[in-house]
């Protein structure tokens, strides 16, 4: 059972790392596989100009906490977690999210609504059906990449 | 022949209730305690936009038919794109009713979404949502009506970023402010909203 699940992850990452762009469950391990990243994607830029955004689930599947303390791409001069926040008056503030703790056994969603992985200073345009590499930074140095697959303007979630 | 009276006696119960809750709400006791917090209603309001087609679009564009009417900026990562694409599922769900709704995503940040740029941005989501941008005054009006709020933010490298009221403006057809739907509020709270600001016409049609 198990042998089967771990094989149908490497499938997936293999078909990733192709460029394929399947989002629903692909997951991404780590080396030591304590670190596993579900589900990412982004949404197309329009052109370069603007702020991408991408999302993406980390969860810890070891025995100490994590701490997500970076993101780094190359299509982007600029790539940080930033927060979305709606005050009392209902106006919603961004603010930068710099050092996210993960414990054993707990996951963190960057989702519409939450958090997002912002992709300021785009070297190229995020094309719909196009993918692109992410690394996410760790505390204990672990750099984990990971292939996030392009949604249409208007996806809604991985599944589009 | 009894039976008419008595539904008639309770209908006009009913809405005398109604126009009493209304009024409890809005202006009597039970009216917002911070003044000013709540939109006016259409009918109140003066500014001159311009659409994603270049045409002229004022208080009156919308008035006539329920809308819903909510704020951002094209280049904004998160908040609005997510707005526009939970507004196109909400319409999506409504169906063909929704072609009688106006839905206008007006910009806040009118120096970098030009009516070329409106007009590209909308068409990635629901064909029904409109994309209006205007003179900086003319955004500042009628922000000030909705009692929606945005800022400037500075960043790094003379980039910068849009704080905004994030909800969407709910209007019945007359004009009348009806309620705000939060920012990213599950579908099943929001579509019946939608769905009450468009009945208030019917009901007001046939009577």
């Amino acid at each position: 059972m198990f042998k089967t699940f771990a094989k149908a992850i490497q499938s997936l990452s293999v078909a990733l790392l192709m460029g394929l762009p399947m989002a629903s469950s692909a997951q991404q391990l780590s080396e030591n596989a304590s670190i596993v990243v579900e589900s990412p994607w982004a949404r197309a830029s329009l052109g370069m100009s603007r702020p991408g955004g991408a999302y993406l689930t980390v969860r810890n599947e070891g025995s100490e906490p994590i701490s997500l303390i970076g993101l780094r791409a190359e299509i982007s001069g600029m790539a940080s977690i930033h927060e979305t926040r709606t005050n009392s008056d209902g106006v919603s503030i961004m603010a930068p999210a710099d050092n996210i703790v993960i414990p054993p056994g707990g996951m963190f969603a960057l989702e519409p609504g939450g958090y997002h992985a912002m992709l300021m200073q785009l070297q190229s345009p995020l094309v719909e059906g196009e993918t692109f590499p992410l690394t996410l930074l760790f505390s204990d140095r672990t750099e984990l990449e990971i292939t996030v697959p392009v949604l249409g303007i208007g996806a809604r979630g991985p599944e589009g | 022949m009894m039976r008419v009276a008595k539904i008639a006696a309770i209908g006009a119960t009913a809405v005398f209730a109604a126009l009493f809750v209304g009024w409890w709400q809005v202006d009597g006791p039970g009216a917002d305690s911070a003044p000013g917090k709540r939109s006016l209603p259409l009918t109140a309001m003066e500014f001159s936009l311009t659409d994603q087609d270049g045409r002229d679009v004022g208080p009156e564009t919308l008035i006539g038919e329920p809308s819903l009417v909510f704020f951002g900026f094209t280049y904004c990562p998160d908040v609005c794109p997510t707005t526009l694409s939970d507004i196109s599922g909400w319409l999506d769900e409504i169906g063909p009713d929704a072609e009688d709704l106006n839905t206008v995503f007006i910009t806040v940040d009118p120096d970098r979404d030009t009516v070329e740029t409106m007009a590209e941005y909308v068409s990635y989501f629901h064909p029904q949502i409109q994309g209006w941008t205007g003179l900086p005054d003319q955004i500042a009006a009628i922000a000030d009506s909705f009692r929606a709020t945005y800022e400037k933010v500075e960043g790094e490298n003379g980039e910068y970023t849009m704080n905004h009221t994030a909800g969407v403006f709910l209007f019945d057809a007359t004009g009348r402010f009806v309620t705000t739907i939060d920012y990213h509020e599950p579908r099943e709270f929001a579509v019946p909203k939608i769905r009450r600001a468009m009945q208030n016409r019917t009901e007001r049609a046939e009577s």
